[in-house]
């Protein structure tokens, strides 16, 4: 810079200079305070995943990996997270498939009921969970099904679907019907073309889904509650061990989740960009 | 798997076609027969059905009534996949999830053919593409994905190769420049083409045969050079370049001519080049047959007297007048710049005249204005 050279060049008052500095970086500013607000707790969390807690882990009491490498030390922790798992994984198949074809028949087709079909698809969304739960249990006990795992999973899969629906029909909003009539006019058949074109250009929307469902599941409490009887799902074990004392094992599977959702985020954006790229 | 006879083949024949939706009837009664090996337009404003034709020939679309024949075969029913037709679409639907080889070897595959990379770079040469054989299509301009439709297409050999506004999305000199190799390519894998397009020039410069579409019916057909010097109607004349309609009235023959009485002024033409159904016409004469000299100069042919110039506009080949007539019409003339003449000015009283055998009549009681009120430029989406 030549300021010195030149001093024709008007210098800038400091307190002009300070509140331009400070206009172009409140953006930073607030970015950093939203994040600071939105992962505090998950930071807690973590940290607190290493507590050498013994009963309660309230107190930082010092740092161990006990509980990092004995994440079952606590009783039932393992047992209830396993429910959590198996329950997600067949709500997510389940309400993913089943979704998905809805969303195809609303998106795709011209039929009578459409438009009140789409709109009954959002009731359960807007539906108070609690209401959901209460209403579920009071269902199942009028067929004489007593809750316990299938109620749960049956529930959790009525309240995915909706999710699903969402999710997969704005992707196949944004695909050009003429990229089918393309592939039916090169020779693809229905399902060919279904194989070939259709689902591959819709799968992205379609894991997003399946991700979405199994997030909703492994979290679902209110509902779960109302229908899993004796069975006990790692948010209802977290739940009813709060009273004496949450074990560190449940920040440690809580960190790992959500390790794990961030692996997941960043090899999809990973993968995203190499295929845009490649050559 | 698809069970496409590549043994299908000959004239594409459409009897009595007739599509409605609801209350639309979007093709009228319409029979046509394409020559196989031909160059073929159907060409229209938006919305005349020629899309809708075209889609009912690829099978995307039932007709309503009617048959399609290819060869001897009756494909009005056959699903898309189960015809010898391929299409390049309006804008180009490429798969974007595939590379640009799969795209292209996409129909072979389908067929069951195991070897497809011979054919795949044959026509990838033919297109003149073959360093972009593993891009994907979002990594192609325009102009490139234009002729990946194409190739996609053509690999196939299909008895008939549907184009659906192929060049609309390109400009305007990469539209010429694929307009001339489109031609070529035709020429050179001596497929048939069916060429969809509201682009009047662009049906001219490409195919051996245009027919005229109109609401849902074809106006006139025939080769270009006929459809401009001799159009049979009005929408004809005023939807290929620009026509001078004169209001007109025969008054009898003479020999092989017809003597017309244009507002009080005798002039002659060919009886064939009449399509006047009684003795009330319209004259037609194209803008660039006229001539214009300046009144007590000699004149040849056709005349008519009592012009003046209204307006002079120089466009660099030629020069464009409108000439005022006595009975308050304007037409318009178009004089090359390549006779050393200075320009006539704006005021000048003048004499037109022409060849008579440029001289086309259309029926007195049809309508000046059709044709005249689309703008190619608006008509971009169908």
């Amino acid at each position: 810079m030549n300021k010195q050279k030149d001093a024709t060049i008007p210098t800038i008052p400091a307190k002009a200079r300070l509140s331009r500095w400070f206009g172009r970086n409140l953006i930073r500013i607030y970015a950093v305070f939203g994040f600071t607000y939105l992962f505090i707790p998950v930071l807690y969390t973590f940290a607190f995943s290493f507590n050498d807690s013994g009963k309660s882990n309230l107190i930082w009491k010092g740092f161990t990996l006990d509980n990092w490498k004995n994440p079952c030390g606590a009783p039932e922790v393992c047992a209830a997270l396993g429910n959590s798992i198996k329950i997600g994984l067949l709500a997510t198949v389940f309400s993913t498939i089943l979704g998905t074809m809805i969303a195809f028949a609303i998106g795709r087709y011209a039929f009578k009921g459409r438009s009140s079909s789409n709109l009954l698809i959002f009731l359960p969304m807007a539906t108070p969970e609690i209401v959901l739960g209460a209403s579920l249990l009071s269902l199942f006990l009028v067929f004489h099904i007593n809750p316990g795992f299938w109620p749960t999973v049956i529930a959790h899969v009525m309240f995915c679907i909706s999710f699903v629906v969402v999710t997969v029909k704005a992707r196949i909003a944004s695909l050009d019907p003429r990229l089918e009539q393309a592939a039916m006019d090169l020779y693809a058949n229905e399902l060919e073309t279904f194989r070939r074109v259709t689902l591959p250009l819709v799968a992205p929307g379609i894991a997003g889904a399946a991700l979405l469902a199994f997030s909703l599941s492994f979290d679902d409490f209110i509902i779960t509650n109302f229908n899993s009887g004796t069975l006990k799902t790692f948010p209802e074990f977290v739940y009813t061990s709060a009273a004496r004392g949450i074990p560190a094992q449940a920040n440690v599977i809580g960190s790992a989740m959500f390790i794990l959702a961030l692996l997941i985020v960043i090899a999809g954006q990973f993968v995203g960009r190499r295929v845009k790229v490649s050559k | 798997m698809a069970d496409v006879s590549s043994a299908t083949h000959g004239d594409l024949r459409l009897t009595r076609i007739t599509k409605t939706y609801g209350d639309f009837t979007a093709v009228n009664d319409l029979s046509l027969t394409i020559p196989e090996g031909s160059f073929f337009a159907l060409l229209g404003p938006s919305g005349c059905g020629k899309t809708t034709t075209l889609r009912m020939i690829a099978g995307l679309e039932e007709p309503t009534v009617g048959s399609i024949h290819l060869g001897a075969t009756d494909i009005t029913t056959k699903r898309p996949y189960q015809r010898p037709i391929n299409t390049v679409f309006q804008n180009y639907a490429l798969f974007p999830h595939l590379t640009i080889f799969e795209n292209i070897a996409f129909g072979l595959r389908r067929r069951g053919i195991k070897d497809v990379t011979a054919d795949v770079n044959k026509v990838l040469d033919l297109v003149e593409l073959p360093h972009l054989a593993q891009r994907k299509p979002t990594q192609l301009s325009g102009g490139q994905q234009q002729r990946i439709a194409l190739a996609r297409a053509i690999v196939n050999r299909p008895a008939l190769l549907l184009l659906d506004e192929p060049l609309g999305a390109l400009d305007l000199k990469l539209r010429r420049q694929m307009q001339i190799e489109l031609k070529w390519i035709q020429r050179e894998v001596g497929l048939t083409f069916v060429h969809v397009t509201h682009d009047q020039e662009e049906a001219m410069t490409m195919a051996d045969t245009i027919a005229v579409m109109n609401e849902g019916e074809i106006e006139q057909m025939g080769s270009p050079a006929d459809l401009y010097d001799n159009p049979g109607t009005a929408f004809v004349a005023n939807f290929l370049g620009q026509s001078n309609l004169i209001k007109g009235r025969i008054e009898g023959t003479d020999g092989d001519n017809l003597v017309v009485d244009l507002f009080g002024q005798k002039i002659s033409m060919p009886k064939n080049r009449s399509h006047a159904v009684d003795k009330s016409m319209y004259a037609g004469i194209r803008p660039e047959k006229f001539r214009i000299s300046l009144v007590g100069t000699p004149t040849r042919g056709n005349t008519l007297t009592g012009g003046r110039i209204e307006d002079v506009s120089y466009i660099g080949v030629s020069t464009q007048y409108q000439v005022l007539m006595p009975w308050g019409q304007e037409v318009m003339v178009f004089e090359q710049n390549d006779d050393g003449v200075p320009p006539f000015d704006k005021g000048d009283e003048v004499v037109i005249s022409w060849e008579p055998n440029f001289t086309f009549a259309l029926r007195g009681d049809d309508d000046v204005e059709a044709g005249l009120e689309v703008n190619p430029e608006e008509l971009d989406e169908e």
